[in-house]
Order: structure tokens, then sequence, then C-alpha cells
């Protein structure tokens, strides 16, 4: 079985803070990570591998240093990473990235499924797996918590929706995003870790997966950001006066009012 | 001329720009800031962060391929998300913006409704603001799959061309609008938490937190359309219902093809789960050792729910067996950061602290004024928890 | 301090230090408090190719040598010393195979050693032999192709959980300090059982418990060495080992060590973070200064056995006498930081005060570790 799980290097800063002072980001840690939600679709990936003795390629789109997550996916037990990296994919927004990535998976050749992570913890949005699947033009389910079985041919999953779960069926090629409830990935190992060091992490760029640069990049993204602030946090310590229980209830109500509805 | 540029002369080197970047595309080399254009993904943070010298320049809004005939293009539509044939209750608070929207732009608000036997349900959209109900009763749709629903909705959209679709961030919507958006060529926003509109361009504002909610970013879709977002639940206000409202239902036949499936639902399971998630919850209500007894959680339960909140402790009262460990908050329980916080007769020990003072707004309900919690809470009522909390109970329900 | 390890050795390092920070750090007090064994970690340990670090590729290890034993278990026991030690006593109970094991023995037991499926113990101190491990008392009669075993085996770590042992037994008694013979001895086989599992004041997430042989039969095949060649075992394995303890002592100083350095620059008194006292500036540098000296003089030791080197034995008293030392005085001080907090078990700290200790006393208490460097002085002396 062909397991291709599509990953993406994200800031390092799970706990990004707001200084107050500065209103700057405070960043620690390591610099860079694989999307947590990544982590979960590299678990199935892999866990698929094993049981149908299979090969599972990671790929990811990003500047050349997104190679480091791709040695990390290696060393968890990924077979092969595929890069794909050009200035002329700078700027995407989720429709141009979910253009090329499938772009490169067509390239990658034939394939029975394809793994994603929910969504992105930078951007949130967890549009680039559909996305993927109408480019390939293949059947696709989100937020998968199990598999509860795969053929060579169908794969039948448990779609987690806010009051419980479906239990859906369709036929390979297919695409599944998985939520966290999936697995527990597993730790790196020092064997597949050294594996990962001596790699080649094969990089292609906009022309070798035959992406049309109209549709990549700033250009081919029909969404722009204009703007990106910090939200204003309001530091005050208020005791709230009043004559009565009545009144100080009703001025703090007034407060909250916003967040509560 | 690249899109992104430092103005030298402008530039002093001070480093607020490396420090807000969230790809850390920027370096200072010899006292300027120099971007990797490899890393830099156009956020414009850094622009923002550089507001005193303006030494930044982007140029975020270039020629784009995918295009759209703008003015052919009229309408704000909301997707009403059913669910067993009940109308999820986002697309009353997504109609209540939307007619906003609409008045903004001088056009109409629609509804679509997908479903078996679904019809009657359209006049509960015209009451909370629609004036056009664009409905396809079909048993094929009776069941989400992604495939009907997002050829539906696309067919849909290619024939009657609204400028805005905005659907409710569910899991229905999360999964199938993508699809949608990828399908008409255009762009979609996820999770907004804002929605405006620029009268200059009469375009769609689209607000979103980014990096779990650290920074928010303003998104346009300039040159397709329909401009589309989805929308979390609680984050708009649903309008007043007005019984007087008049409003068109449009019955739609839709082609066999877009009705067609790759997926076949077997089975469908509920599961109402008996506790909100403490960690991921956007209101919390807890209590501590100025509860008493065990059986005083009750009171803190009632604020919950009217608020709609979790239930947390603090570990004075996990300890005396109380409630159980799973909604400590503290060094040793959890830690939260949700939009509200209410701690009651929590006396704001550092352990509690640590696991609290990231929220965003803190209320503390305590005796004693003298209390640490006070020095931490944005909102404090110095009083009897028993007597203050019935109060506020009474005061949200107006 | 750059000790110029190599890639590999450096993945070591990363591999259990993100082991010990995910999966050890959640569990540590729990498994602690209730006297769990990790049996959940060790499947990990093993997963993440830890355990076969110090036994040649040939029979599934990673080819490695003390040194790179000795990261991991520095690394692993930075988070829990007790939880460590199932990984690092099985080194102790693998060595004899290791050094002294025929290439059936070798062939039978190591792979199985070196990818975690099994652990494995060493029986040698009984109630009446600790120091005095000549005075022991389990015996091993030969008949026909077997060894009958008879006696009891005291404070053996990962009893009862581990498959396979390497035990000492005293096979001719007048013979004394040739009088004594080690076998493998496998869980399962009749006449071979175990005590009560011990309640211990640290390391409580490891196992000790008594060994009990009652006419256990083990076959020939199963002498390691030679007949009466026990000692000479001993001896070695020791030898070989005590780094690892010197090891997991290491950890547990430098896992204290940066809770306490941590600790003192969030815990604010007279308006200022205790850091910036004098006091506990000194018992920091202190404290690191110490540990680094450690750190230098194990790795050092583990260089020079690695490499080859016939004699270490007093290098590896010392790296195992000094390392313990400092864990005790360093743990101690690191609590000393955290003042009340450090006594409450709410804190990490009274636990790794706790784990310490053991370190000054088992395979070989600190008094031996002296005598024998003492003796090696004096013998190179007379040379």
């Amino acid at each position: 079985m062909n397991i291709i799980v599509s990953i993406k290097q994200v800031p390092g800063t799970t706990e990004v803070r707001i200084d107050p002072r500065t209103n700057t980001l405070i960043r620690e840690g390591v610099e860079s990570i694989i999307n947590p939600f990544d982590m979960y679709a590299l678990e199935e990936g892999i866990r698929l591998k094993e049981k149908t003795n299979g090969k599972v390629t990671a790929v990811t789109m990003g500047p050349p240093q997104a190679e480091q997550a791709l040695r990390q996916a290696l060393a968890l037990g990924v077979d092969d990473g595929i890069l794909i990296s050009d200035r002329a994919f700078a700027g995407s927004d989720t429709w141009a990235t979910s253009y090329a990535l499938s772009a490169a998976i067509k390239k990658i050749g034939p394939y029975d499924l394809i793994i994603c992570g929910k969504q992105a913890m930078d951007g949130d949005t967890a549009q680039v797996g559909p996305g993927i699947a109408v480019h390939l033009d293949i059947p696709y389910v989100a937020w998968i918590r199990k598999i509860e079985e795969i053929k060579h041919d169908r794969i039948k999953v448990e779609r987690l929706m806010e009051d419980g779960y479906d239990i859906l069926e369709m036929s390979l090629p297919a695409l599944i995003t998985v939520v966290k409830e999936i697995n527990t990935p597993r730790m790196e190992s020092l064997k597949n870790k050294m594996r990962a060091k001596k790699a080649v992490i094969t990089t292609w760029s906009a022309a070798d997966i035959g992406a049309n640069p109209d549709y990549c990049g700033l250009k081919g993204s029909p969404t722009t950001v204009v703007r990106t602030f910090v939200p204003k946090r309001e530091g005050k310590h208020e005791i709230i006066q009043g004559a009565t229980t009545a009144e100080k209830v009703v001025r703090l109500v007034e407060k909250i009012r916003p967040v509560v509805r | 001329m690249d899109r992104i540029r430092i103005v030298s002369d402008k530039c002093v080197g001070c480093s607020l720009c490396v420090k807000a970047c969230p790809p850390s595309a920027i370096k200072i080399v010899e006292k300027k800031a120099v971007i990797d254009l490899a890393k830099c993904n156009f956020c414009g943070a850094c622009c923002e962060a550089c507001k005193k010298y303006q030494a930044i320049i982007i140029e975020k809004e270039i020629e784009k391929t995918l295009k759209s005939d703008i003015p052919a293009y009229h309408g704000v539509w909301v997707f009403a998300e059913q669910r067993r044939g009940k109308i999820a209750s986002v697309v009353f608070e997504l109609l209540g913006e939307g007619k906003k929207l609409a008045g903004k732009l001088n056009t109409y608000l629609g509804a679509v409704l997908l479903g078996d036997k679904i019809e009657s349900e359209a006049g509960k959209l015209i009451l909370y603001g629609a004036d056009r109900v664009f409905v396809v009763d079909d048993p094929a749709l009776k069941d989400f799959h992604d495939d009907s629903y997002a050829r539906t909705l696309v067919e849909l959209v290619n024939e009657h061309k609204p400028e805005i679709v905005l659907t409710g961030a569910t899991s229905v919507g999360r999964s199938f609008i993508p699809k949608a958006a990828v399908m008409l060529k255009t762009g979609l926003t996820a999770d907004c938490t804002g929605l405006d509109i620029d009268m200059e361009r009469k375009l769609l504002l689209q607000t979103r937190p980014a990096f779990g909610g650290n920074l928010m970013a303003t998104i346009i879709c300039p040159e397709t359309r329909p401009q589309m977002a989805t929308v979390r639940h609680k984050v708009m206000k649903a309008s007043a219902p007005q019984p007087e409202k008049k409003g068109e239902v449009i019955k739609k036949i839709i082609s066999g093809d877009s009705l067609k499936l790759r997926t076949q639902l077997l089975k469908t399971v509920e599961e109402i789960e008996a506790t909100v998630n403490l960690a991921e919850a956007d209101i919390i209500v807890s209590g501590g050792r100025g509860l008493g007894k065990p059986e005083n959680f009750a009171i803190i339960r009632d604020l919950a729910q009217q608020v709609g909140g979790a239930v947390g402790s603090s570990r004075a009262a996990v300890d005396a067996g109380w409630i159980s460990y799973s909604h400590q908050v503290g060094q040793t329980g959890k830690t939260v950061c949700p939009k509200l916080y209410i701690a009651c007769g929590i006396s704001g020990a550092i352990q509690h602290l640590a696991g609290m003072q990231s929220s965003e707004i803190i209320v503390a309900i305590n005796k004693d004024p003298d209390a640490p919690i006070f020095q931490v809470a944005t909102y404090g009522i110095v009083g009897d928890l028993f007597e203050v909390i019935p109060v506020l109970i009474d005061q949200l329900k107006k | 301090m750059d000790y110029f390890l190599t890639e590999e050795q450096k993945m070591i390092i990363e591999t259990a230090k993100n082991l010990a920070e995910k999966r050890i750090k959640p569990v540590r007090q729990k498994y602690d408090e209730e006297e769990i064994f990790p049996w959940d970690i060790v499947k990990e340990i093993a997963a993440a190719d830890l355990c076969g670090l110090y036994i040649p590729r040939e029979y599934g290890g990673f080819g490695g040598g003390v040194f790179e034993l000795c990261l991991a278990v520095e690394e692993l026991s930075k988070v829990c010393g007790g939880i460590s030690l199932s990984m690092a006593a099985t080194a102790l109970g693998t060595f004899p195979i290791l050094l002294f094991g025929s290439e059936e023995q070798k062939k039978k037991y190591l792979p199985d050693l070196a990818s975690g499926k099994k652990l494995a113990a060493f029986g040698l101190t009984e109630a009446n032999a600790g120091s005095d491990a000549g005075a022991m008392q389990t015996t091993a009669k030969q008949e026909g192709d077997y060894f009958i075993l008879n006696g009891t085996k005291q404070w053996i770590t990962n009893g009862g959980e581990a498959e396979v042992y390497s035990v000492i037994a005293m096979t001719d008694k007048s013979r004394g300090s040739r009088g004594a013979t080690a076998f493998i001895v496998e869980k399962g086989m009749p006449g071979f059982d175990f005590g009560k599992k011990e309640n211990k004041m640290g390391i409580r997430a490891s196992a000790t418990r008594e060994l009990v042989f009652r006419d256990c039969r083990v076959p020939k095949e199963n002498v390691i060495g030679k007949i009466g060649g026990g000692f000479i075992v001993t001896v070695n394995t020791l030898y070989n080992s005590r780094p690892g303890v010197a090891a997991q002592a290491l950890g547990i100083a430098a896992g204290a060590l940066d809770e306490a350095i941590r600790y003192s620059r969030v815990r604010r008194q007279f308006d200022q973070a205790i850091s910036s006292f004098q006091a506990i500036q000194h018992m920091l540098a202190d404290m690191a200064t110490e540990v680094e000296a450690a750190r230098a003089l194990l790795y050092a030791t583990a260089k020079t056995i690695d490499s080859g080197a016939k004699d270490f034995a007093k290098e590896s008293a010392m790296c195992k006498l000094f390392c313990s030392d400092v864990a005790m005085r360093v743990t101690t001080n690191a609590l000393q930081v955290f003042g009340g907090y450090g006594y409450m078990k709410e804190y990490p700290m009274e636990k790794y005060m706790r784990d310490a200790k053991i370190t000054q006393i088992y395979e070989g208490t600190n008094q031996i570790q002296r005598n024998e460097i003492a003796l090696q002085l004096i013998r190179s002396a007379a040379k």
C-alpha cells in the first residue's frame, strides 16, 4: 500500500505569547517543528505501512529549511521525504498550496491513501487537505478518528462530529484528514534517526512538478492578508464598586457581556 | 521590485520586526534588517511592528491569476446547515451578521438550505433575516456528504453568483466548504472572528486569529467571487426574530451529477460528551475552598451552565475530595487560557495562578479583600460568593 | 562543556532526552508513589533502539560501548533515576554474558536483551554477603548435566520482572575465591522463585526482590565462563557496570541542578528572584562545578574502557564513588534551594534526593570503592 502524508513545518512556538510591554511575540523553544496534527497523520501512515508492508512518503512545501521536518518524519519511520521549494511558492494561501502539493503528488506516482493532519497550528484553516482532494479529484473525508478497515481498494473510517461520529466507506485512492483522537504518535528511534541523517531528501522546484507559477505564491492565491496585528489586551485590575451586591453584579455583567452570550 | 523590502535609510536596526515575524524570516545584518524571501509569508506583521520608522514596504496586492467577473456577483449568502432536520444555531448568528453586511453592500441576504423534507424550515431562516432562501429538497441530501453538499453549493453559486458566502465553522462546514472554494477557484478564510466591509472597495474584510490566537490577521479576497468565510459558533450575534418579515423561498432542482456520491454513510452514532473539555473551554467557572462543602459545587455548575462554560477547581477542593482531579486548574492540574475565567472562593495561591493567569479576562469573587487573586483579576468583586453568584446568574439571564 | 561527541552520540542523547521529557516525566511521580514497574516505558526505550547500545551489532545491538550506555542512562536519569534503572540494571545482568559467555550463549540471549524484548538482572548479593561477597551461601551442586542451585539472593534489581538472570553461586566452598561459578538462570526454570517486592526509600519504580532457589535445575550449558570462575566474572562485570551507576547518579544530580537553577530564577522573595542572592548563587556554582567534574571523570573512564584498556578497576571505582557522592550532595542542596517547597512531594526535589542515596550503596558501597581505589594505588606504587 502506498501512503502519502502531507506535512507542514510550523514555528515551534506552541506557546506563542505576547510580551505585554512591547506587544511583540515571545518565542521560546525550538525554531521549527512538524505541525502537531501532522504527527498524528505520520503515525497513522507509518502504522498502515507496517500493517500492509507498504511504503509511506512524506511531502511538504516550504523553504529549504523545511527539509528538517522531512528528516524528522524519516526519524519516525517514514520511507521517503519530498520537499517542494521554490521562490514562486512564497506567500501561497491554501488554494495555491493545495495546487502545488497536488502537482507534487502527481509526480510522486501512484498512491492508495493520502493522509493530512486536521489543520496547521499557524494558519488553523484546515483547507489544504480538501483542496488537494479536489485538485486530484479523489474522494475525501475529514476528521477521521479511526480507520476501521482498509483493503486494497476500499477504506472504512470513523469521522468525528460534534455530537458523535459517522462511519463512512469510500473507494481508494482517497484522502483523509485526521484528528488527534486517532492515535498516540511514537517517539523517534535511534536507528531511524541515523537513517534520516544520511538520507537524501528529494527537492523539487515548481518547474520539476509542472506547477504553473501563475497558480502559485501570491499570484495564485485568491486571498491576501492586508494586516497582521496583536490583539489589544487590557491590563487592568478593577475591584468593582457598588453599594449593594446587586449593583456590583450589574456592573460586572456589563463588562463581561461581550464574552458571554 | 521585490514584493517586500526594507527601506535602508529608515531602518535603525531596532529588531522589533525580527521579534514580530512569525516564521522568523528577518535577521539583523550589520545593523540593518534583512528579510529571507524564502521564509517570508507576506503576513505584514513586521510592517505593523515598524510603525515608528515605517522602514518596511510590502506590496501585498499584486495581480492575481484567478479572477471573477465581479460586477456580476450580488448578494450575501449564508449556508444554513441542518443536522437531522434541525438548523444549527450558528446559522442564525450568521444571518444576524450577514444582514449587516448585506445592508452595507446594499444587497439581499440569502440562505442555502439543503436536505430531505427540509423545506418547512425555510420559514425560520426568513424569520431571522433572510430575504431569499434557496432550498434543495432531495432524499440524496438527507445525510451530509462532502461530494454532494460541495457540488450542490457550487452549482447554486455558479447560477446565482452571490458575492459573499458565509458558513458555520462546524464539523460539516469546515469539511465541505474548502472543497467548494477550491472548486469555485475562489478564496476562503476560516474561523473568522470579525467581518466587515471595506466601503471604498466593497470588499469583505475577514479577520481571524493565527498562532493560537496570539496574532490577528485581516484578509481580503480581492479578485475572485464569491468571497467565502467560515465563522465559529458564538462569535457573531443572531438578530432578533422578526415575525412580520417577508422572504422568498426558491426551490431548486440540482443535477444528478452534483448529487453523485463517492462516499457511503454506513452508520451515525450519537455521543454526547458529559463534560466540556477544560483545556479547550472558552469560559471556565472555578470553585475553591471558599465553597465550604462539596454540595456547594452546584452553584458553580449552575453558573457554568448559564455562561456555557466548563467547571474548574482549585487544588484545595480537589484534595478535599469535593470534585475530581480532571477539573483541577493549576500547577499540578491543567493550564488553561480561556476568554473568561471566573474564580469563586479561590484565594489565588501561586500554584493556581500558574494554571490560569493568561486567561483573557479574569473575574474573582472572594470574601477576603486581601486575597492574592485580586492582584491578577481583571474584575474583582469582594463579597460572599453564595450571595453574588445567584445574583450574577439572574443578571446574566436578562 | 564540549566533550567532542560524535554525531551518533549526540543522536543517542537527543533520542533519550526526547523520550525522557515526553514519556517519563508525566508518569515519574505516580510510578514512584505507587511503585509501578515501568513496562510501558521499557517498551518505548526498546522502540527507540536504546536497549542494546553496548551490545555488538552481530547480536542485534548498536555496537557501541560503555560510553554510549552511560550517555543514555544519564539522560534518562535526569528525569527519573528509578525508571532509568530498568534499562541500566539490565546492562549489569548482561555484562557477564557479554564478557564471558560462549558464542552459543551470546547468540541465544543477547538479541532479546539488545532489542529490549527481555530484561536482565545480576544475582550476587545475599543477606549475609553484601560487601563480603565471598561469604555467599547459595550453592550449586553438579548432578549430571545439571547444576542444582539452592539459596536466596537479596535485593536484586529487576528481580521478578527480568527474564534473564546472571547468578553467582558456590560450586566449591573449599576453593575459596575459585569456588564460585556464574550461571544464566531463566525465569520459569523449575525451583526458581521470587520473594516479595521490597518497599524502598527511593528508586521506587524499580523492582527489588529476593531470588529464591530451591533445588533449581540449571543446565550445564548455562555456566558462564569456567566452573570456579565466578568471582572473575563478578569482578569484571562490576568494573564495566560501575560507570553505569555513575551515569545514573550523574543524571540525578544534573536533573536536580537544572530544576534548582530554574526555580531560583522564578521564586521571588524580598522583591527579587532568589537567584540574585549570593547564598543561592554560591550553592548553584558549587553544584554545577561538582556535576561537571563528575561528568568529566565518568566520560573519561567510559572512553578508557571502550578503548580496550586492560586495567580500569581504579577509574571505574573512582567515577562510581565520585558521581554518587556528588549526587547526594547536589540533590540535598538543590532541595535546599527550593526551601519548604522542596520538602513537599508536590515538587520533584525530594524524589531526586531519595533516589540519589542508593547510588552510594549498590554495586559496591562507596567504602568498598575506596578500598578498591587504595588497593590499585598501592599496587601501582609497588611496581
